[in-house]
């Protein structure tokens, strides 16, 4: 119910229209990626989700903002039920081993949404992607990869601000990623951030 | 004194009703007859309006039936929709943000409360006055510079428009006229009504024998045939309302007039605005009418006027 609440609250504020370029009643595993520009970033995409595919899909976040406060640890873990993880650790061994917690989490029903930007973008412009989201991919070449472009939230609840200004807002669930198997990382993670960024001129 | 013990109210409501009646046997008529072509999508789009037709007028019935309390929610709801709407075009800066915080979460409840414990004198300079001082202090303290005039001008006028003109509306409640205690929901319901007829006659004027446009370089669907043809009806429909007002026939028929009149700007000037912004519409939330800002255009510019001829002329 506060899942619901919370959902429609957040739609209030932000007059999401939502726009989808694939089937928003598959239930195939997905990992759901976003432009990153602000805390509403995931909500947005979980409350545009249809209900039944919401309550399968996690965001991923950090271990170090959402374990901060009785609320957000409320929130993370039980309406979000958020895969957490270390934010910081700049060292290869770290970054493989987060990538393989989100895997193990996914299971067989569970799916992502994740922000390979890795940061909040102060300008709304697209930021290059950190290699996070190819190393998934190799590790879960099963799950469907969707790209979805998020729009106005940074008016909405710009990074430093802890109040929002409603506006209205777009959510645009592209097609998904095709798969092509003999790409290197570099390709492969433009061809995904292309795919995001061409969102934002469809309708 | 509840709604059904006034004979006029339940009137006006059944009329409404009547007419939405009409308007879909009318348009489910259209539908068997124009099945391809251009004439089609228009056809669609009419019978889109009338549905979002009967959910308005259902829920502004409904509204104004129950009382006071209900009425002042649901327009200070429609102007918190209005105004997303309007902030959503506006080009903001985050120097705004927390001016543009309150303005939605702040001064919009503050002035329906106003409405509310009737404290006309606060209600009348709250926004004009002291937000738009209040207001420029708060963006002025963000330090950002960068298009402050254009940027603090449109944020005050946002606000103007969405909440100030248009909490004029329940704003009629809390007048005070002899003869007429306790009815002013009725008043409210008149104004609404010419308001929005008065666009539907114009839309189907224009639509039936437009010809020439009234302003070519703002709107190209407000043609001279639609202007005179919607504003005369409506003249003589809020004249035949006169038994719902204070006011005689004749009075009825001039503040039908004025009211429309102005409506028709209210209109061309929000068309300006969105020309000016480079977009068709200012939302998708009524479907086949566009956002909120584009259905209560006409209202929002009509209220304030029509809340203060009443006012000088009829309340005490």
């Amino acid at each position: 119910m506060i899942a619901t609440a919370l959902a429609a609250g957040s739609r209030l504020v932000c007059g999401a229209s939502v726009r989808w370029h694939c089937d928003p009643a598959d239930s195939k595993q997905r990992i759901y990626y976003g432009n990153h520009s602000s805390h509403l970033d995931f909500v947005m995409i979980w409350s545009a989700l249809p209900p039944r595919l919401r309550r399968s899909a996690r965001p991923v976040a950090g271990r170090d903002y959402w374990e901060r406060g009785a609320l957000k640890r409320y929130l993370a873990g039980s309406v979000f039920r958020a895969v957490l993880i270390e934010r910081g650790q700049s060292d290869k061994a770290s970054a493989r081993a987060a990538i393989e917690y989100m895997a193990r989490e996914m299971g067989n029903q569970y799916s992502l949404i994740v922000f390979p930007e890795g940061t909040r973008s102060l300008d709304g412009q697209v930021g290059p992607f950190k290699s996070g989201l190819y190393h998934l991919s190799q590790l879960r070449p099963d799950v469907q990869l969707v790209p979805v472009y998020l729009e106005n939230l940074n008016r909405i609840l710009p990074k430093g601000e802890s109040l929002p200004v409603p506006m209205m807002s777009r959510v645009i669930f592209g097609p998904v990623l095709s798969s092509n198997g003999a790409e290197d990382k570099n390709d492969f993670l433009l061809r995904a951030r292309d795919a995001l960024t061409q969102l934002k001129d469809t309708r | 004194m509840t709604v059904f013990q006034d004979r006029a109210l339940v009137a006006l409501v059944g009329g409404v009703l009547a007419l939405l009646v009409v308007a879909s046997i009318a348009g489910w008529i259209l539908s068997l007859r124009v099945t391809s072509g251009p004439g089609r999508a228009t056809v669609d789009n009419i019978n889109a309006r009338i549905r979002a037709w009967w959910m308005m007028a259902l829920i502004f019935a409904v509204a104004v039936a129950t009382g006071r309390v209900i009425s002042i929610l649901l327009f200070s709801f429609i102007s918190f929709l209005a105004l997303r709407e309007f902030v959503t075009l506006a080009p903001t800066r985050p120097g705004d943000h927390r001016a543009l915080f309150w303005s939605f979460f702040i001064v919009t409840p503050l002035q329906y409360y106003l409405v509310w414990i009737e404290w006309y004198g606060l209600f009348s300079i709250l926004i004009p006055v002291w937000m738009s001082i209040f207001l420029a202090v708060r963006t002025t303290l963000a330090g950002d510079t960068e298009h402050f005039l254009e940027r603090t001008a449109i944020n005050q006028w946002g606000l103007l428009i969405c909440v100030y003109f248009l909490s004029h509306v329940p704003a009629l409640l809390m007048l005070r006229i002899p003869g007429y205690e306790n009815q002013n929901a009725k008043l409210m319901f008149f104004l609404v009504l010419v308001v929005q007829l008065s666009d539907v006659l114009q839309f189907v004027w224009g639509k039936t024998i437009g010809r020439r446009r009234v302003a070519p370089t703002i709107s190209p669907n407000k043609t001279w045939e639609g202007l005179i043809g919607g504003v005369g009806c409506t003249t003589l429909i809020g004249a035949a309302l006169w038994w719902a007002t204070p006011f005689s026939p004749d009075e009825a028929g001039i503040m039908a007039l004025v009211v429309t009149t102005m409506g028709f700007f209210g209109g061309l000037i929000m068309s300006a605005i969105k020309r000016d912004r480079g977009v068709k519409d200012y939302g998708a939330f009524i479907e086949g009418h566009g956002g909120m800002l584009d259905r209560i255009d006409s209202l929002c510019f009509a209220a304030p006027v029509f809340f203060h001829l009443t006012r000088f002329f009829y309340a005490l």
